[in-house]
Parts: structure tokens; sequence; C-alpha cells
């Protein structure tokens, strides 16, 4: 299962970029990022060349830092490639709680990560309706073109 | 029922409860509290902690006590004392006796305790009484009593006074803004009671309902639990178009009712015949001089449950010298200028920073660094508790950490009666310090 980083950050300039510059010393690449504002605080979600190097960095640092499961599924950069995705999600009644996503090469595919209650089923349910859950070591080392 | 007096002097009238004991000679009144100091001496000696307290101080019977000035030669009791004290060290009566307990949260969880014979319970009604009917309030006033009732000495101590002096009394209690002015509306309420700073809070929320306080039919307003300026009364007066009356009291001298202003408004009459007040140096321990600012120190001279002796506010005030016009002969306090420990008044309730930094340390999600900072939200105050994640226990999942959060602030409010608005850090974002002044930030305006 791929993992993301997720850092407990005090939502004030200069943080998010303590977070970035940790990053950057350990030469980790970040594929995709997302950021949730709470009321004074922010909880930065990151998916990384390196997720563990890249938690142990943060929180040698101080960091308040989590390892998070979370599903990567590969779907088509069109109109309606998302939306495939989400039908079948809808028809068996699995809540996204998070999620963001990323172009791999535009106009064929992008990369859609979520949070869900049961991971594992739903990757299950994912790859048997002939969807793409990327594996740790694929997720990591994007450098070709993927088909959806 | 006794009922408010009106005294015609030359060219003023003066409006009292109780003439034979307000406009008592300075003798007569020493006298008097000579003897009640001699009882009071009775009572604490039937306290374990009293007795051994006054056998240091060499005292083992009231006769010890030769003159008022020998008061000097009693012992202090602190705060710290009533705790140690808890639950009943400090009881002089039988358990029968005694009909309502009050107590306040301590710093560190240990509550304290004032008993309450039902003599000592009229007495209280009396002083508080007298205050009502100093301001000129009589019994055809209607009273919207809008402090918290309950172990808080605030709401009952006048709500019971405001009946003696036969006023229509709306137990209205605090908060729910909305039902206080429909409250007011109904019953054309003429006199309220509340901190100065929710009077100013009723202030907007009058605006915002587009209801001008002068339709109302309020005249007087008494403010205390929190200390205040002469400009915040100033302002109170103007915006609302009232009297407003300082109202000094604490729980440990039964809650309110020790001292009040006048219609003259030139400083809060001590009740001297309820309570010998000294003002020290709060280090030398000794009296200050005439004038001077030093803290309040009072000693009981009436009530039997829980006599105390010496007890040190740590209210910081002044005499107030020369005569009041209302021709009152008890002395005048100033407005209290503040604290000489680190309590924190919020929305007129007491806070310990301690009651909260032990709150939070039981928290195991939370780290050891924490900032308590006050602010003012409009009229009213706010506490904010920065508190720093334990980054070991950090699970990536904001809801957790909303959930944390709202455990916290339920936490400290049921610690220390205050909601505070909680907000979490980085870990080692907040200043380490090691002593409690540094951890608390006051950014409300100086009163």
């Amino acid at each position: 299962m791929t993992e993301q980083v997720s850092v407990f950050i005090d939502n004030k300039p200069g943080r998010l970029n303590a977070v970035t510059a940790i990053l950057l010393d350990q030469a980790i690449d970040i594929r995709a990022m997302t950021i949730a504002n709470h009321r004074g605080y922010g909880v930065a979600k990151l998916l990384v060349s390196d997720p563990r190097l890249a938690h142990q960095a943060l929180t040698e640092q101080g960091f308040a830092a989590a390892l998070q499961p979370v599903l990567a599924v590969v779907i088509a950069d069109r109109p309606g490639g998302l939306h495939d995705l989400l039908e079948g999600l809808a028809e068996r009644q699995i809540n996204v709680l998070n999620a963001y996503g990323f172009v791999i090469t535009p106009g064929q595919s992008a990369v859609w990560c979520l949070e869900v209650a049961d991971l594992a089923e739903t990757a299950r349910l994912v790859e048997a309706r002939g969807w793409r859950v990327l594996k740790e070591s694929e997720l990591y080392r994007l450098s070709s073109p993927l088909a959806p | 029922m006794a009922q408010v007096r009106i005294i015609k002097g030359k060219d003023m009238t003066v409006p009292v409860w109780n003439p034979a004991i307000e406009f008592i000679e300075r003798e007569a009144l020493e006298r008097l509290q000579l003897a009640h100091l001699r009882k009071t001496i009775a009572w604490a000696l039937k306290t374990p902690f009293y007795q051994r307290r006054l056998a240091e101080a060499g005292l083992t019977c009231p006769e010890d006590i030769a003159s008022l000035r020998d008061v000097r030669n009693l012992p202090y009791t602190t705060k710290d004392d009533l705790r140690e004290a808890y639950p009943d060290g400090l009881l002089a009566v039988d358990r029968e006796q005694v009909v309502r307990l009050h107590t306040s949260s301590g710093t560190t969880g240990t509550p304290t305790v004032i008993y309450h014979t039902q003599h000592d319970l009229d007495r209280w009604t009396e002083l508080v009484a007298r205050c009502i009917a100093a301001t000129g309030a009589t019994r055809r006033d209607v009273f919207q009593n809008m402090t918290n009732y309950g172990l808080f000495t605030g709401g009952l101590g006048l709500h019971y006074g405001a009946e003696r002096v036969g006023m229509l009394v709306i137990p209205a209690s605090s908060g729910n803004t909305g039902r206080q002015i429909q409250l007011m509306r109904n019953f054309q309420t003429s006199v309220v009671h509340a901190t100065p700073s929710y009077l100013l809070h009723l202030h907007s929320a009058l605006a915002g309902e587009g209801v001008e306080p002068g339709q109302l039919g309020l005249r007087k307003a008494f403010i205390g639990a929190e200390p205040h300026s002469e400009e915040t009364r100033r302002k109170i007066e103007s915006l609302f178009g009232i009297d407003a009356y300082n109202s000094y009291g604490l729980s440990e001298m039964n809650g309110p009712g020790v001292a009040f202003e006048c219609v003259y408004k030139t400083g809060l009459h001590l009740w001297e015949d309820a309570y010998i007040l000294e003002i020290i140096h709060t280090e030398t321990l000794q009296p200050v001089a005439e004038g001077e600012t030093g803290e309040i120190v009072m000693t009981t001279l009436q009530r039997q449950a829980t006599p105390l002796l010496r007890y040190r506010t740590r209210d910081l005030s002044h005499w107030v010298s020369g005569h009041c016009p209302c021709g009152r002969g008890h002395r005048r306090l100033a407005r209290i200028k503040g604290r000489s420990d680190d309590m924190l008044i919020i929305n007129g309730v007491n806070v310990f920073p301690s009651q909260i930094e032990d709150r939070l340390m039981k928290t195991p999600e939370v780290g050891v660094n924490y900032l308590i900072q006050l602010e003012k939200r409009g009229s009213l105050d706010r506490l904010v508790v920065k508190t720093e994640i334990d980054a070991r226990l950090f699970t990536g999942d904001p809801d957790a950490l909303d959930d944390l959060r709202e455990r916290i602030s339920e936490l400290l409010r049921s610690a220390i009666l205050v909601k505070p608005v909680v907000e979490l850090h980085e870990p080692g974002s907040l200043p380490v310090s090691e002593g409690k002044a540094q951890r608390v930030v006051d950014l409300r305006p100086a009163f």
C-alpha cells in the first residue's frame, strides 16, 4: 500500500517552507500535496518519492508527522475520467474522506489519491472493476507514461 | 419588613437601610468592632485550625484581645490555609447548624469552602440590603440579577438582599442575552446586577436588536466581580443613561455586600460592623501609610460558621480619605486596582493559571508548553489556551485533532467555569518558560 506523509503545521508564514526545506535537504521529490486549514493549524498531506525518509527527517526536526496509507488509482486524463471511478465507488456506497490528484501525462493519465475507511476492500473493488491501483514502488518512481 | 428610609439633611436626601448602624459614631462603631472581634475569636477557637494558629500567636481566649489594635497580633489566613483546612478544618459550629455552603475552586483542584448558619445568612442579607438601599433602589424597583446562581456567591448574595429590600427579583442568572433583553422589556426591569463587561456586551446586543436603551425602564446597575475603571463606569452610565454602582465582595467574605458605593459614588463604603479591614504592604506585611495602596486583609466580625482572621484577599486598593457627603461613618475603599497574585479575572470568574496547567498536564496528547492569552472580543473577555500537540501521538487525522481541541476545551470549562478557545500548535513552537507569569499574555486593554 502506498503511504502519504501527514504533517501538522502552524498556520502562519514560514512554517510550510520549513517542511519543504527539510524535504529539499533529503532530495525528496513531492508528487502531490494538499493542505487544509483547521482554525489556526493546517494538516499537510504529501505524496513524496520516499515517504519513510520524509517522515523520519520531519520527525527528527521536531515536526508532528505521520505515515498514512492511501489508495492511488490511475485514471484517464480526460473529461469524465474521475467521474467513471466515482460512479463505481458510489454504487458500492464507498465514502471518500480525503482526496487529491495529479496529472502524469497530460491528455493520457492522472493519479487520484484517496482516503477511505476500508482501504484494502476498496482497492480490491476498484481493481476488480479494471482500475489500476499503484503499488508503492510504481508511485514513488514515476517516470514513464502510465496507461490507465 | 424594614424599608428604605430617606434621611433628609440640609440640602440632600440620603436613602438608607439601617440608619442606626450606618450613621453610627466612630467611637461606638469601634466599641462594637472590639466586642464582635472577641466573639469572633471565641468562634475561631472552636476550629482545629485556629486553635493551633492562635496558640502559636500566644492567644488562648477572647480576653487576650485588649483593643482593636490587637488585631495586628492575630495570624494571617491565606487561601492556601483554606485549602488545607478543606473540607471542615475551619468549621466553627456543629454541622447541623449549617444551612448553606459555598465552595470556590482552588488553584490546583482543591476547593475552598465557606459555611453559613442561618444567622450568618441573615447578616449577609442585611449587608446586601444596605448596599442596595444606599444606591437609592427601593421595593418599587424590578431587579434583574444577571450573575450566575449556584456556588458562585454573586447570584444568591444579591438575590436575597434584593428580596429583603422588597424588590421584584428576576433571577435571570448569567448569559442568554436574548432572554435577558426579553425579560427587561416584558417586566420593565429598573435595576440590574452584572459584570461591567457583560453590560457593555448587553448594550451591543440591544443595538443589534434595534432596541434603544432609553426605551427600557432601566435606572441603575450594580457592577462588580471584575476590576474596572472609572471610565468604564462612565461609559456604562452614558450608554444606558443610568447610574452604575461599584460593588466589592469575595466569596471568603460571604460574597457581594462587603463594600458598595452610595449615591455619591465617592468610593465603596465598607461595612465596618461586619469586617475589620487592614491594608498591608505585600512584602513587609506591615500596614501601609494612610492613602497608600496595598493588599486588603479582612477579618470577619459576624460570621459564626466560618470565622476568618486577617484573610489575605490579594486584592489591591487604598482607603479614600475624608468624609462622604452621605454622612455614613463606614470608611470607603477605592476601586480595586488589581491583584497581588497571578489570579485572572475572566468575565467576572476567578481563574488561576495553575488550574489550567493542572488540566493540560493531565491530557497526554499535549506537550508541556502552553500559553494563556486573554483578549477582548467586543466587550467580553476571551480566554485562548495555546497548547502544543505531542508529536508521538499525531495520527495525521484532523478530525482527531478537532476532537482533542473540543475535549480540552470541555475539560477546562468544567474546571474553571470559563469555556476557552483551545489552539493546537506545533511541538516546540510555544515559548519554554519556568515561571507562570510568562505563560500568561493579557492583551486586554488596561483598565
